[in-house]
């Protein structure tokens, strides 16, 4: 069945690939971690429909399901054509950054994902099946979607109120809501602010609990729209943090990057955009590669400077800081 | 002439603890300033300050001196502010207009509100639109553009008024790596023809290791480090106070951390 197929050159990690029991299609999962509610609820929207909260159980792994973008073209009001012709698949589990020139279709694209902006042509696919008619709210159930700017998503008058605004719209209450807002305050390192108005934090920390509030969600899939904005080195390591544990926990994990240090140490596969259409999709070492500089520069985009340095000292592949390190180590070790 | 800052102490209306507790800084006119620092070390209210929007609209308690071209900001009238400096906040989206249908219009809304004549204003609008290479969106919507657009147009916006001093508050945060070298070398660009000094406030200090002539680092309100961008951009204290440094010396850091050589072949090929 198309939703359990995976790509070979984007293998998902196999803690995530059991909990798809319910998807409707491979009996060869139904071994898999059906503990979860999201696992049992989730994966076919008729269930989803119902008034059980779709949320996971804090102790239990998500289960993301597969999101796919089939022929999706997309043009806004005024007749701009953002997106065209796109076919994306993304399995469970997978660590995908989206990077790409202003303008050429990134925040659109996942806009997408939860269903704010419907294609004008294609289809969006969650774990196979059509999302149109299903409602913003059940989407919100399983994609996470924290905006570039966290001025349009923040509304509340106190920190802790607009993390718990989310799971108590999918029924959570008391301990366990309580438990889920200091958790996902805690991720970011705003436990102390619980109390603040979000508008008398800075920038930097508005996004912070803007990514927060997403997280409270327990989404099996993230879509973080350039998290690392405006944030110093401690904030982009609790982002990184914050992808990693998502990651872990079996999540699956888009963002939008213009920081390609953060791509390239982050993630595992990088899906690069130019005017509307995906134009390089691949592993961090193959899209920052030598062998794809001209597409990247084509796209207004360059490498990371460890893959530049790398290249420089015939090391091979190292668009991270830390493959640099490890590959030139093994070249001195080697003589 | 310069923007001065003396012996700066700020504190919000309402707030508990002041947010610039020392701060002494000098701008000369043509001179690129870079302001570093961790999240929440004051960058964002010694723009406020530095372009006399605190306290003049913002309210709070200034002590100290805040002067432009030797004028307390305190005494030049809110509408007036404009013509001395421009700032950019750092949220590009919410200082669009929210009047104008078209992104033409936008950036010629500052200088029509100068009482500049028509033609002037269109020249003015072309010259700013072009500094940031978006002559392209000219006839587009304000209102839907891409993030990093919406700042592109916001700093044209800015740079139309062509005002003695420019203050800029992470220009860049939404940029991609074209877009951001593309508004640094317009920047350098508009220091020179124009004489502007700016105060450039960066997370990405690549752009500051760049364009800058000097660079301070703030921490908790105070000016920590403060000398020529090159110099301080290698500071080994930069990490302390939680400030990335660029990707090469971040990456030199990692390479001796882990016990071995920087090569000699990216020493030679980076001089």
């Amino acid at each position: 069945m198309s939703g359990l197929e995976r790509r070979s050159d984007h293998p998902a990690p196999a803690a995530s690939a059991g909990a798809n029991a319910d998807s409707g299609s491979s009996g060869s999962f139904s071994a898999g971690n059906r503990s979860t509610r999201a696992g049992s609820t989730q994966s076919d929207p008729s269930i989803a429909r119902s008034s059980v909260p779709s949320v996971p159980s804090s102790s239990g792994r998500s289960a993301a399901p597969s999101i796919e973008l089939e022929g999706v073209s997309f043009s806004y009001p005024d007749g701009t054509c953002a997106l065209e012709n796109i076919n994306l698949r993304i399995d469970p589990g997978e660590l995908v950054a989206i990077v790409g020139q202003n303008g050429s279709g990134k925040s659109t694209l996942t806009r997408h994902l939860n269903g704010l902006l419907r294609p004008t042509t294609g289809r969006v696919l969650l774990d196979g099946r059509d999302v149109r008619g299903l409602h913003v709210a059940r989407l919100a159930e399983r994609v996470g979607l924290a905006f570039q700017n966290p001025d349009r998503q923040l509304f509340a008058g106190r920190v802790s109120a607009e993390v718990a605004f989310g799971p108590r719209n999918l029924g959570l209450r008391g301990a366990e809501l309580d438990a889920l807002v200091r958790a996902a305050l805690d991720a970011v390192g705003l436990s102390a602010e619980a109390a603040s108005n979000p508008y008398d934090l800075g920038f930097s920390r508005r996004k912070l609990l803007s990514l927060a509030s997403v997280l409270a969600m327990r989404t099996p899939i993230l879509v973080l729209d350039e998290p690392t904005t405006g944030q110093d080195a401690r904030g982009a390591a609790r982002v990184r943090a914050v992808v990693a544990a998502a990651s872990e926990e079996g999540r699956t994990v888009i963002a939008i990057s213009h920081d390609m240090r953060f791509v390239a140490e982050c993630f595992r596969r990088v899906v690069v955009m130019r005017a509307g259409r995906v134009v390089l999709d691949g592993t961090p070492d193959v899209v920052f590669g030598e062998a794809t500089w001209p597409e990247l520069r084509a796209a207004y985009l360059e490498s990371p400077f460890a893959a530049l340095a790398g290249a420089r000292l015939g090391l091979g592949a190292t668009p991270s800081e830390s493959s640099f390190v490890a590959a030139l180590g093994q070249r001195a070790r080697n003589g | 002439m310069a923007i001065e800052l003396s012996g700066v102490r700020y504190r919000y209306a309402g707030a508990s603890k002041a947010a610039l507790r020392s701060i002494d800084l000098r701008l000369e006119p043509g001179c690129v300033l870079g302001v570093v620092g961790a999240n929440e070390s004051g960058k964002t209210t010694l723009c406020l300050v530095a372009g006399g929007f605190a306290p003049g609209v913002v309210g709070g308690r200034l002590e100290g001196s805040a002067r432009i071209d030797g004028v307390e900001t305190t005494s030049i009238p809110t509408h007036a502010l404009a013509q001395h400096c421009g700032l950019l906040f750092q949220n590009a989206a919410t200082q669009l207009s929210n009047t104008t249908a078209t992104v033409f219009e936008e950036v010629g809304f500052g200088p029509c509100n100068l009482g500049l004549a028509v033609p002037d204003v269109i020249e003015r609008v072309w010259w700013a639109l072009k500094a940031v290479g978006i002559e392209d969106l000219a006839p587009r919507d304000p209102a839907r553009l891409s993030g990093g657009q919406g700042q592109l147009v916001a700093l044209a916006s800015v740079l139309a008024l062509r005002p003695p001093y420019l203050i800029l508050d992470e220009p860049t945060s939404e940029l991609d790596p074209a877009g951001t070298a593309l508004v640094g070398d317009a920047l350098v660009r508009v220091a020179a023809e124009t004489g502007a000094g700016i105060v450039l406030v960066e997370h990405k200090t690549e752009v500051l290791a760049r364009i800058a002539d000097e660079v301070i680092v703030l921490a908790e309100g105070s000016v920590a480090i403060a000398g020529p961008a090159a110099a301080v951009l290698r500071d080994p204290i930069l990490a302390e106070l939680g400030v990335e440094p660029p990707a090469r010396v971040a990456l030199e850091r990692d390479v001796r951390a882990a016990g071995l050589d920087w090569p000699a072949a990216l020493a030679e090929a980076l001089a």
